[in-house]
């Protein structure tokens, strides 16, 4: 296989900041709070680029949908050793309504737009937690799909693909073109170094309008009300285990 | 401080300087000793003890790139998969 692989990145409230919830229960604050890459974009960009220092691919274009500051995200797939980029602009009330649904209509016309042998995704966000982009991507496009790849490796025009699901491991050979999500144990993402940001300066980003796909942007979803998880409740010390067998018989456990 | 060696070292500062900023214990924390121990080694003049110094910065970077992999691998896993 020497074709072209393109990786969905998408910018996201960093994994290590403390969400919370707007004062009006509308969503979550995002203004002024520390953005990253999704961590499983991340793994999905290393896949990627893996592939292509193995020579079994030949480029790898980062794609992310959003406002301007989705830049900074395909700039950190470029410095970890992507080739170009695309910048799907989506600003205002359409990202805030923006979904898996969207996004994955984007992908699919991209991957056919661009010829793409290959779509890797992180398996889901942490923000909405969807699991659901990679799996429409390759139904939109009538695509195999390799998803919660935990390993993955090209024989040929197949892809075998190792799959963590409940049970264990599962291994499925598939055709290509396909799509494949990563899960964690995929690989260990590089850390994207000054000297290597600095030469993903010299790279291209593309700029896209969803029109120019053909994508409408109207959401089938509203948004009723965000809440933080109830509080985790003290709990009761004890002194002896009669207390303990009378604490359990109160609140009706026993 | 030898001319090609300066320019080593001034970049392994950059690149430290860059790596420290999401340092746990905050990015001031790591910047301020990063400082002190470029400033404490001056004066080092022999190209051999120079090197030697690189080789300790570019070590502590990849301890740094591994603790941060850990800290995010440990998060998620805690959070995606059940024990």
């Amino acid at each position: 296989m020497s074709g072209r692989v393109l990786v969905g990145v998408k910018r996201v409230i960093d994994y290590a900041v403390k969400i919370r919830v707007k004062p009006d229960n509308s969503g979550v604050v995002t203004d002024g709070v520390k953005h990253s890459m999704n961590p499983f974009c991340e793994i999905a960009v290393e896949e990627a680029v893996k592939l292509k220092e193995k020579k079994l691919i030949k480029e790898v274009v980062a794609v992310s949908c959003g406002p301007q500051q989705a830049q900074e995200t395909i700039r950190t797939a470029l410095a970890m050793g992507a080739d170009r980029g695309i910048h799907v602009e989506v600003s205002g009330k359409d990202y805030e309504t923006l979904g898996p649904l969207h996004v994955s209509k984007i992908l699919a016309a991209l991957a056919k737009k661009e010829e793409a042998q290959l779509v890797i995704l992180g398996k889901q966000a942490i923000d909405d937690d969807c699991n659901q982009t990679g799996q429409m991507t390759a139904a939109l496009l009538d695509w195999p799909q390799g998803t919660f790849a935990s390993e993955v490796s090209l024989e040929g025009d197949k892809i075998k693909v190792v799959r963590e699901i409940d049970g264990g491991l599962e291994t499925i050979k598939i055709n290509t073109p396909a799509v494949l999500t990563a899960d964690l144990r995929l690989n260990t993402p590089r850390y994207a170094t000054l000297p290597n940001i600095m030469k993903a300066k010299k790279k291209k980003i593309a700029n896209v309008k969803p029109a120019d796909l053909g994508v409408e942007l109207t959401s089938r979803l509203e948004v009723l009300r965000v809440d933080e998880p109830p509080q985790r409740l003290a709990g009761i010390k004890v002194e002896t285990v009669g207390d303990l067998v009378s604490k359990l018989k109160e609140t009706g456990k026993i | 401080m030898a001319n090609p060696l300066r320019a080593e070292v001034v970049r392994l500062y950059k690149n430290l300087l860059y790596l420290g900023r999401e340092y746990p214990k905050g990015g001031d924390y790591f910047r301020d000793r990063l400082r002190a121990a470029f400033i404490k080694n001056k004066s080092v003049q022999d190209p051999e003890r120079v090197k030697e110094l690189i080789a300790r910065g570019e070590f502590v970077a990849r301890e740094l790139e591994a603790l941060y992999y850990l800290r995010k691998y440990r998060a998620m896993k805690k959070r995606y998969y059940e024990e």
